[in-house]
């Protein structure tokens, strides 16, 4: 359905080709699921198959690249618009009617498609996405889960053989991922579409994989496989595949219910271990939130919220896509002044502060890191950082080298990497020494080492004293790094407890080492690791 | 034909009826009719409004109309010609230098002049009041959809234009934002200096974003040749600049003047020949809309108003305006009432938009 022949793009002014020498093919009816670290081509990749590179991006493309017999040589992406549906990442973006009906339509009325046939498929694909209901809303009332369905019909409607789409659930919470991740089962399943999808969130997608495609660090080392023989050298690997490779298990299980079924043999090796370490007893308190409501107009954000923050915790504040995540930080940081209630940092109210006294007290590192990033270079940034916090010339440079080494001076913040762009972000929030550190959904777009070394830093932060805060969708990262996790719903505080009695004991949070061991309390494979290396050696000791 | 479920009003009509609403409010200064329109306006966008967005355009304009009251008397008090009448209260008058002659500050303020402003800033309120119900009751996206197909790539351009206004709103707040979680002053000129460069570099991302996905889905598809779209395009265009041209000399001057004529007939001959031309594209429409006996009926109910008032001024052009000397209580002619009331039609015989429809069935289980 899908072939590359010897595909190589390059890009004008880059000194590396973006893919080279890539080959493979995709048969009908498959979901190949491509996987790669950042930056290493994945977007060029799909790009590739509705021809959007070259055609559209520029650059140089050697090799064919062939969809349902078309080479996209000869076509232009409108004219695969028939073969070919293209969902990119930022689904607001891409809208162009106002209304779900009208958006689902618009390939159509484009392609000429008569008016019979039309209803007939926007109905069937109202149906398949389950948007029935929101047929005659406006898109800009819709949540992000709903709005990345309608991307995905919209580019469904046409009735193309293949739908490519780049990293769909990224920005959406665990329940809608899952809602999204089905349909795009159901596409595959019922109406027989090949799909391919890029996408760093394994753990949400591998199991509905028939191929994989992983894009290797090395420029041009494209393999693709059945999820078990890639996943069983992967790099790049889901929890529950990294479980399997701790334990021992072949071959790879690649779901939930595949890995319980070796769970029981593994629990009951765990039981000799001490179980998983306890967590630090936290400090003194940093800053503290009292009956705080918000709202947007009538729609209520925060209700009457109340909440401490320590010392050298690291706390996790989950809940659905609109549940007041984001609005509880914007207070923390005095973007928003607080309507009712109060919020203090170290005894003072954030809002009511100088922008560059705030600074001190308290960090944000936006959902968009890069949009913290305004200079043209890397050194100019950390120069203006340094100027912006009236710190000693070159403390803001020497933070970023701490976090990640190697990037030169003169590179521009929009060449950087996902992880790198983080990097410079945290480097800039963190050079003032804020002791309240917060983070909006930063994992989007990092891939699984990137994600590790944040973890890590995260830590690293929490150990210096820091009070670090995150916003996530991120079960994975949560149950990695957070000592504590409040649960926010509609507005309310659900739950606040440490994090192992919180992420093990609720179905939508649960992290995936934790949902194979359950009911034992395990959050993630290092533990697992480690508590089976401490029962070898004992196991090794007496004899 | 009958009218299906989800078919909503065609949106020509509901611009027609609300223009007509508009022209019949401009033929009148009496507060009394002009409450009485705007009281239809209202009613009629109450009952049958969806929920969109720009539902809300309503509410919005009448705000606008308040403001322009206010401004309107407010400024009438203040620099206004000193009209003669019973005096109010008299503000302290700053005397100007001869060049400036007709302008006044300050003076004797009079009932009449107060009033008489106040019945011209209500006639332009009910007149934005009317545009806001346009949009109430169909957007300008649904409005832009009935475009002509020689003219869809400006029909498209202007959607996307409406449709990226909001988006640079949200883009000047985050940059905003992300100056102040810099530390950096977010008011005043240093504040507005470093947001034009972000805000233009995201709206440049978006527009490529959204240039790809037109692509992606086949927009610019299209079986006729690039050039001959072109001349139809040019040609549509420039026919409806002549129209335009043509026409406002003709309404000028009074009496039609054969040059202005000759520019209206031959704009006219480009635009129609350029949508011919044009029609025989390759694109389709979904659900396009109807116009079905609902659509002329709602026309009618506009232009009912409008034969009202018109038929009130010439049995009595005093009936249309406020009676200033002495001030007494507008006069309500029958004819004028009549046409106002069917203009609530409407609000009876449209369909209910499907959104507004499942509420209401709510409301009743």
């Amino acid at each position: 359905m899908i072939s590359f022949d010897r595909v190589t793009v390059n890009y004008p002014g880059a000194s590396a080709p973006a893919l080279a020498n890539v080959s493979l093919a995709i048969e009908e009816g498959h979901l190949a699921l491509v996987i790669g670290a950042t930056g290493s081509g994945k977007s060029t990749l799909l790009r590739c198959v509705n021809g959007l590179v070259p055609h559209f991006s520029g650059g140089r493309l050697n090799g064919t690249v062939t969809v349902d017999g078309r080479s996209t040589e000869q076509y232009r992406p409108r004219d695969l618009a028939d073969a070919v549906g293209y969902v990119g990442q930022d689904p607001d973006a891409t809208f162009v009617a106002d209304t779900v009906e009208d958006e689902l339509a618009y390939a159509m009325e484009n392609l000429g498609v008569d008016s019979a046939t039309m209803r007939r498929r926007v109905e069937d694909v109202l149906d398949t996405l389950n948007l029935h209901a929101l047929r005659q809303r406006a898109i800009s009332t819709l949540s992000g889960g709903q709005r990345q369905r309608v991307a995905i019909g919209a580019a469904f409607t046409a009735a193309p053989r293949a739908l490519v789409l780049d990293e769909p659930t990224s920005s959406l919470d665990p329940v809608s991922a899952e809602e999204v991740l089905a349909s795009l089962a159901r596409l595959v399943h019922d109406q027989g579409t090949t799909i391919l999808v890029a996408e760093h969130r394994l753990e949400r997608i591998v199991q509905f994989a028939d191929i994989v495609v992983e894009i290797g660090a090395v420029r041009g080392d494209v393999r693709s496989g059945s999820p078990a023989a890639i996943f069983a050298t992967a790099e790049l690997a889901p929890p529950v595949v990294r479980l399997a490779r701790v334990a021992g298990w072949s071959p790879v299980p690649l779901s939930v219910r595949d890995a319980r079924r070796h769970a029981p043999e593994l629990r009951h090796r765990l039981e000799a271990s001490k179980g998983p370490a306890t967590m630090a007893s936290r400090g003194d308190r940093v800053a503290n939130v009292k009956g705080l409501t918000a709202a947007y107009g009538p729609i209520p954000a925060l209700a009457d919220v109340t909440l401490d923050f320590h010392e050298g915790e690291v706390m996790a504040v989950m809940g659905r896509n609109g549940a007041g995540k984001s609005t509880l930080l914007h207070h923390l940081v005095g973007l928003r002044r607080a309507q009712r209630g109060s919020v203090e940092v170290l005894g003072r109210a954030p809002a009511s502060l100088a922008a560059s006294e705030a600074i001190r007290l308290v960090g944000l590192v936006p959902q968009d890191p890069g949009a913290l990033l305004c200079a043209e270079n890397v050194a100019t940034e950390c120069r203006d950082g340094d100027r912006d916090g009236k710190l000693a010339e070159g403390t803001t440079r020497a933070m970023l080298e701490s976090l990640v080494g190697g990037i030169s001076d003169d590179t521009h913040p929009k060449d950087l990497s996902e992880g790198q762009r983080l990097a410079l972000a945290l480097a800039i929030v963190l050079a003032p020494e804020p002791p309240l550190l917060l983070l909006d959904e930063p994992t989007r777009g990092l891939d699984y080492g990137a994600k590790e070394r944040l973890s890590r830093q995260l830590r690293q932060f929490a150990a210096r004293g820091h009070c670090v805060v995150v916003a996530t969708h991120d079960v994975e990262l949560v149950a990695e790094v957070a000592d504590r996790v409040v649960v926010l719903a509609d507005g309310e505080v659900i739950t606040d407890g440490p994090v192992r009695s919180v992420v093990c004991h609720s179905a939508g949070l649960a992290s995936q080492v934790a949902r194979i061991l359950a009911p034992a309390e395990w959050l993630t494979v290092e533990e697992v690791a480690t508590a089976l290396l401490e029962t070898q050696s004992e196991d090794r000791t007496p004899s | 034909m009958l009218r299906t479920r989800l078919q909503p009003l065609h949106p020509i009509a509901w611009w027609c009826w609300a223009g007509a609403l508009a022209v019949a409010a401009s033929r009148t200064t009496n507060p009394l009719l002009l409450g009485l329109l705007l009281a239809a306006v209202a009613w009629v966008v109450t009952t049958r409004r969806g929920n969109s967005p720009w539902a809300r355009s309503f509410a919005a304009l009448m705000r606008l109309g308040l403001i322009v009251i206010v401004i309107r008397v407010v400024v009438q008090v203040l620099f206004g010609d000193r009209v003669p009448g019973a005096t109010w209260f008299a503000l302290p008058s700053v005397p100007l230098p001869s060049w400036a002659a007709g302008v006044t500050i300050g003076g004797p303020v009079t009932a009449q002049a107060a009033v008489g402003a106040f019945c011209q800033g209500l006639q332009i309120a009910v007149i934005l009041a009317c545009f806001g119900a346009a949009n109430s009751l169909a957007s300008s996206f649904r409005l832009l959809r009935c475009v002509p197909a020689g003219l869809y790539e400006v029909a498209v351009a202007v959607t996307v234009a409406i449709s990226f206004t909001p988006q640079v709103v949200l883009s000047i707040a985050r940059v905003r934002d992300a100056r102040r979680l810099r530390g950096r002053a977010t008011s005043g000129l240093k504040g507005w200096r470093g947001l034009a460069v972000p805000v233009l570099d995201g709206a440049l991302e978006r527009s490529v974003a959204l240039a790809a996905s037109m692509d992606a889905r086949g927009f610019g598809r299209r079986s006729t040749s690039p050039r001959r779209r072109q001349a139809t395009a040019a040609a549509t265009l420039g026919g409806l600049v002549g129209l335009g041209i043509g026409l406002f000399e003709v309404l000028d001057s009074g009496s039609a003047s054969g040059l202005g004529l000759a520019v209206v007939l031959v704009g006219g001959a480009l635009v129609l020949g350029g949508l011919v031309a044009a029609s025989h594209g390759s694109r389709s429409r979904y659900r396009p809309d109807r116009w079905l006996v609902a659509e002329w009926l709602v026309v009618l109910a506009g232009l009912a108003a409008v034969a009202g008032v018109v038929a009130a001024g010439s049995n009595d052009p005093n009936a249309l305006v406020q009676p200033l000397y002495p001030l007494a209580l507008p006069a309500g002619p029958v004819v004028a009432l009549a046409g106002i009331l069917a203009a609530t039609v409407p609000s009876a015989i449209a369909p209910i938009p499907a959104p507004l429809r499942a509420k209401l069935r709510g409301a009743v289980a």
